[in-house]
């Protein structure tokens, strides 16, 4: 079978900039961060205080109190995503594609604040029993079955955990299937809720997280913000939706992944840059074809300097006439989530044909020099992007797009 | 300056990196003992539970030798126990 075009043609997001696409897309574009102090953890224990939270957040908008019982918050955000992207893509789903289409979703930590919770009332409080729904709330994979049973979709479905790279790696596994035949439709992206106090504390004693905010690529940065939330594509044969006659956001056109088989927390300049080669050579695009980036840019001071070498040894002189974001400094790292959330953030850039800034920044660092769209948005005519997650333990992997 | 303070950083030290103990002098550099950003995590860790003190974001970032790291230490333990004298 000849590789077929892959298009998107749903999306869904919920996350610190707000409960929908709108929204998202406006904050974005308003170069408007999510960013404020946490409140559904007591932080008074806490070195830092701010996180980029869902607000105003209600499942019982969303969920009966019995499917409720059975949704950890990263679930809900997973689901929530979902629906989204389905509807938005107008997709009818027949028993045959039911069983010809894929969820593929990324997570890092699982059912988080499930199982802090359980765990809380079995150590500090001498509980003889724990819930008999921790384990099915708390497995990584909950989010993708859920949204499985929810439409029905019977063919390949899984999670795949790979810390802050996850959706990155669960979106290209989605692509490559539908681009090969092996899957007719695809759900994918990823969810996270990391707002526990135990997986907090563990994320003070790594010494990366921002007493203030996110400032990516800027000198005074301070490391990064934690982020929650949930965002999911709809991936279908090009053809198909043109068949469909429904509008396009973008095609996805390369996945490239690499190992930095080095250190397990500090990142190297060769993987992330193997990576976004391999991304290029999927898409069978030269590097001078891409306009923009959006980075992974956490605002660690390491991983900044890392990445802006990392895209001048894979761009060369092209790395001058790029355009590099960091949306991070908007709707903060969710971590499992992240690659999804900035998939899409990819896609509507392309879109609209305006590229979301790096909010926050300040000053320049001689260390970081691209052109990183400080705080205002910029117009367009990038036909080619790239979306790029490096995660801890030295797993990369970069998403291509292409205007629609 | 071998004081017991001193001597018990040092040994934080040495215990962390898994190294012999006289590998570790005051004039060394944590990059000299081969720290890199883990154990420096690994070793703050140790030594926030050792002196029962908080040692911020910003204190350890400029820490680049073990005599920075024994007044470091030193100053937050003085600080500690004025204040529990205070509180007292």
């Amino acid at each position: 079978m000849t590789p077929r075009r892959v298009a998107v043609t749903g999306l869904g997001v919920i996350s610190a900039l707000g409960q929908d696409v709108p929204c998202f897309w406006n904050d974005l574009r308003a170069g408007r961060p999510g960013i404020s102090r946490i409140e559904s953890v007591d932080i008074s224990g806490l070195r830092f205080q701010n996180g980029a939270q869902v607000r105003g957040y209600d499942p019982g908008q969303h969920f009966e109190p019995a499917q409720s019982d059975l949704l950890d918050r990263f679930s809900q955000f997973a689901l929530i995503a979902a629906r989204q992207a389905v509807r938005d893509s107008g997709i009818v789903f027949t028993p045959e594609l039911r069983q010809r289409a894929a969820v593929v979703t990324g997570s890092s930590v699982g059912g988080q604040s499930s199982e802090d919770a359980q765990f809380w009332e079995v150590y500090r409080c001498n509980a003889p029993r724990v819930h008999p729904l921790t384990i099915p709330r708390i497995m990584a994979n909950a989010g993708a079955s859920h949204i499985a049973m929810e439409f029905g979709i019977s063919g390949a479905v899984y999670t795949v955990s790979t810390a802050c790279a996850s959706s990155n790696h669960a979106i290209g596994q989605a692509f490559w299937m539908v681009r090969d035949g092996v899957a007719d439709l695809a759900i994918a992206g990823g969810s996270e809720a990391p707002f526990s106090f135990g997986f907090l504390k563990a994320w003070e004693a790594m010494r990366v997280v921002a007493p203030d905010t996110c400032r990516p690529f800027s000198r005074d940065r301070k490391g990064l913000i934690l982020g929650e939330g949930g965002a999911m594509l709809v991936l279908e044969p090009l053809e198909q939706a043109r068949a469909r006659g429904v509008p396009l956001y973008a095609e996805i056109v390369g996945f490239g992944m690499s190992s930095d088989a080095g250190h397990i927390t500090t990142p190297s300049i060769d993987g992330p840059s193997r990576a976004m080669q391999a991304a290029l050579r999927d898409a069978n695009i030269g590097p001078e074809r891409v306009g923009y980036i959006n980075a992974h840019g956490t605002g660690t001071t390491n991983n900044d300097v890392t990445e802006s070498r990392a895209i001048r040894q894979a761009f060369g002189l092209h790395a001058d006439k790029l355009a590099v974001s960091s949306t991070k400094s908007m709707h903060g790292h969710a971590l499992g989530a992240a690659g999804a959330l900035e998939a899409i953030a990819t896609v509507l850039a392309l879109y609209h044909r305006t590229l979301p800034p790096t909010a926050n920044f300040t000053t320049p660092d001689p260390e970081c020099d691209l052109d990183i769209v400080p705080n205002q948005a910029r117009a367009t005519e990038a036909e080619y992007a790239l979306s790029n997650a490096f995660a801890f333990g030295g797993l990369n992997a970069v998403l291509a797009f292409r205007r629609a | 300056m071998s004081d017991e303070l001193a001597e018990k950083v040092l040994s934080a030290i040495a215990t962390t990196k898994r190294i012999p103990r006289e590998r570790v002098s005051l004039d060394s550099t944590l990059e000299e003992l081969g720290l890199d950003s883990l154990d420096q995590l690994n070793l703050l860790f140790a030594l926030e539970s050792d002196f029962n003190i908080s040692i911020s974001d910003e204190q350890a970032k400029s820490i680049r030798t073990v005599r920075e790291m024994v007044e470091g230490v030193r100053k937050l333990t003085a600080s500690a126990s004025g204040q529990s004298a205070l509180s007292a």
